[in-house]
């Protein structure tokens, strides 16, 4: 019998998703042991509410159930906790329902300013008051779906590689064990390093890095922390090559942002990679701002507005 | 009051949306929105980083269209740092978008929408997908999902990472196209515009003739079209001027930069989405069906409807076929799908002609940026419509400010007004069943799965 697989796309992108069609005609072979009950992007399978207005969405019940996306509104911690309900085992699917992703970089920001910014654009009709009627309430951050629902398996990546996709399935199908990498990119990625620490301060990501092989020394391309550029390499968990490619971003000769979150649960990236820089003695006070560190991983409390000044009587 | 009609979520579409149908005390329907259900905040949240990051931020805004908020991204970048992308470097970001463009509109024609064509709406909800025409037609199916891997994976290997891709950098592209990469994309591509073609003939032999009878009229309405040409008034996906055209075909042509003299943007209450309109027609904004005001439509019946030519053989072939059938200005809102598979023949010869430029093999490409303050507009055609990405930047090169019209957006008012139209058809006396739904949700995805 193939296993029941439900899926929910939560505040996200659908990237998750199309990562599971990028299996290509691996497709068909997971089709083979996965039958899929409930996943919007794909299917016509809709959210039942009950009338009573209560904690009400049903959904068929699966063996595993994918969510991908954060949590930022009632609706969708309503439909995490229907999946929970209706799902044996929970996959958090991609970076920002392990840990927030990119859309938790709201959480720098009240939603007052949020919607104040956004309904206030250049070219924006000015209005009375923000959407209200029906649309669901805005939390007051974007969170990780393990800050509402327990988790049994975690899959990182923007988008997770389709490659880890199919073997954590696959694995879920046969009762197998299956661990993702659990070193840093560092680990696997080809640059050369000399570890001689020259570096005092960092450049900007739009100086151009030096990615010729040394026809001397034949060694490849020097490490982009090396170089002077800010790579999240050091503090971010391995994977995004899948099983056969190394390092995606460093082999398209761009340096890591960090987008398979930390290498260790409840790592801190920011916080790491200001410890691995201070301790090479590079001055971090080069860097123009922090934040983007934490751009795939602001949620469990990392990323938080600055308190509001209240004004003097 | 009679009873309310809710559609939640709509299904094969990307995004979080639902349809809301309000009918009076006979049956008969009142009121219909389509409200957009989540807002994530990207034009506040990216205030403050550094500009030349953004394009590797945005690109999350869409896990189906990554590569057109990527670029869009990186051209709005170096108009703020006034940088001239080298030759090579813009043809390669040509090339990725029209690539990425080849596989969207297959992955939106067969793999979401297609389903209602080729199983039809009245097919077992539960089997009314890419899963379903895997059983029923396996043949098509696996050439279908063949054909989308190809376009993927040669743009993947090439550029590592086409989910949230990176490749573009501010000032031009981080990866020279080797001789070697050149030609297996020459060959994955070549054999693409073999499967458009064989598309086309299908889909006139065995779709598009249906639309009208089992369909008639679904979702159809009158509006003006937005979309971008050349120089010469030809399509362009990737660059050129904005066509703002009415729904007599008089139109206004601008540059990019020049959006706002035109477009203006509406809060409506009951989405996170706003409403854009045409502004300088200076009519207002109104949804009414038979007296819209303002509304004009993206997406590529729209760039279609707009471009005089398309400057490749085949496509314009297809498209001259088309407006003998349908006419200049066609409005009917399933022809969407048609304009589709005319644009995914162009596409495909379009990234013929980009691979054989000598210039895209050349090693520059990427000029040298200096961050300054300024402000940049970067415009390119997204599958679902004219993506606008407006930034400002400080003496630094960080943001500080950001406005964004996703092609999408331009549609909310025509998707809310199609849904309107096709529930006002389908829905009498308070009868109605799944197919019907299906059908209301089918005026959706022409527009934006």
């Amino acid at each position: 019998m193939p296993i029941k697989l439900a899926g929910e796309s939560l505040n996200a992108c659908s990237g998750c998703e199309i990562s599971v069609l990028d299996l290509g005609e691996k497709l068909l072979n997971l089709l083979e042991f996965v039958s899929i009950v409930h996943l919007p992007l794909f299917m016509d399978s809709k959210h039942v509410r009950s009338e009573n207005g209560q904690h009400t969405v049903k959904l068929p019940k699966a063996d595993v159930g994918l969510i991908s996306g954060s949590i930022k509104t009632q609706e969708h911690l309503e439909l995490a906790c229907a999946m929970r309900d209706s799902c044996d085992l929970i996959v958090a699917f991609g970076t920002c329902a392990t840990h927030g992703g990119i859309p938790a970089l709201a959480n720098s920001y009240h939603n007052d300013d949020l919607l104040g910014y956004c309904f206030n654009t250049m070219g924006t009709d000015k209005a009375d008051r923000f959407p209200s009627d029906g649309v669901p309430a805005m939390m007051n951050a974007c969170h990780a779906i393990d800050e509402h629902i327990r988790v049994d398996v975690c899959l990182p990546g923007c988008p997770p590689h389709p490659d880890h996709i199919f073997r954590t399935l696959q694995s879920i199908e046969k009762k197998e064990s299956f661990s993702l990498p659990e070193k840093s990119v560092c680990d696997n990625c080809p640059a050369s390093r000399d570890g001689k620490g020259k570096v005092k301060v960092l450049k900007r990501a739009f100086e151009l890095p030096k990615w010729q092989v040394d026809d001397n020394t034949k060694k490849g391309f020097e490490c982009f922390l090396e170089q002077g550029f800010l790579c999240m390499g050091p503090v971010t968990r391995d994977g995004c090559g899948g099983d056969t490619q190394k390092a995606r971003c460093i082999m398209a000769q761009v340096p890591c942002r960090g987008c398979y979150g930390p290498v260790k649960k409840g790592g801190n990236q920011r916080l790491g990679m200001l410890n691995a820089l201070a301790s090479n003695g590079i001055d971090i006070s080069s860097l123009p701002e922090t934040v983007s560190m934490l751009r795939f991983s602001g949620g469990h409390g990392l990323l938080r507005p600055l308190p509001r000044i209240k004004e003097s009587e | 009051m009679g009873k309310v009609i809710n559609i939640q979520p709509i299904t094969r579409i990307e995004g979080h949306a639902s349809i809301h149908i309000q009918l009076n005390d006979q049956g008969d329907v009142q009121a219909t929105k389509v409200a957009f259900k989540s807002l994530r905040g990207f034009e506040k949240f990216v205030q403050g980083k550094p500009a030349e990051e953004l394009p590797r931020i945005v690109s999350r805004i869409c896990g189906i269209c990554p590569w057109m908020h990527h670029i869009a991204a990186n051209k709005a970048v170096d108009a703020c740092f006034n940088v001239v992308v080298p030759p090579a470097g813009d043809l390669l970001r040509e090339l990725m978008l029209t690539i990425a463009h080849i596989e969207d509109k297959l992955l939106h024609f067969f793999f979401l929408a297609g389903a209602d064509f080729f199983l039809g709406p009245d097919y077992d909800y539960s089997v009314r997908n890419i899963m379903g025409l895997v059983k029923a037609n396996p043949e098509l199916a696996a050439k279908v999902i063949k054909m989308r891997h190809k376009a993927k994976m040669v743009l993947d290997k090439f550029s590592q990472k086409t989910i949230h891709p990176v490749v573009g950098v501010p000032g031009g592209f981080a990866k020279p196209l080797s001789i070697e990469d050149r030609k297996i994309f020459l060959d994955n591509v070549t054999e693409l515009l073999d499967f458009a073609l064989f598309a086309m003939e299908y889909a006139k032999k065995e779709v598009f003739p249906k639309f009208e009878a089992s369909y008639p009229g679904l979702g159809e309405i009158t509006t003006g079209f937005i979309g971008t040409v050349d120089h010469k008034g030809a399509l362009n996906l990737y660059d050129g001027n904005v066509r703002l055209m009415k729904s007599d075909g008089t139109y206004k042509e601008f540059c990019p930069d020049a959006y706002l003299d035109h477009l203006a943007e509406k809060v409506v209450p009951f989405s996170y989405g706003k409403f854009p309109y045409a502004q300088s027609w200076g009519e207002g904004f109104s949804m009414d069906l038979d007296a819209p005001k303002g509304i004009y439509r993206s997406n590529t019946l729209a760039r279609i409807n707009v471009a005089d030519h398309i400057a490749t053989p085949r496509a314009q072939a297809e498209l001259e076929e088309f407006r003998d059938q349908y006419g200049r200005i066609a409005q009917s809102t399933l022809l969407y799908h048609y304009a589709r598979l005319i644009e995914e023949v162009y596409t495909c010869e379009r990234a013929i002609e980009i691979l054989k430029d000598p210039r895209i093999i050349s090693p520059k490409i990427r000029a040298r940026v200096e961050p300054c303050a300024g402000r940049g507009v970067g415009c390119v055609e997204a599958p679902r419509g004219t993506l606008i990405h407006d930034y400002s930047t400080d003496e630094n090169g960080l943001i500080t400010r950001v406005n964004l019209i996703v092609g999408t957006t331009h549609n909310l008012a025509p998707i809310n007004m199609s849904v309107d139209r096709a529930a006002r058809d389908l829905i009498k006396n308070g009868v109605y069943d799944e197919s019907i739904l299906n059908k209301i949700e089918m005026a959706v995805r022409a527009y934006d799965p």
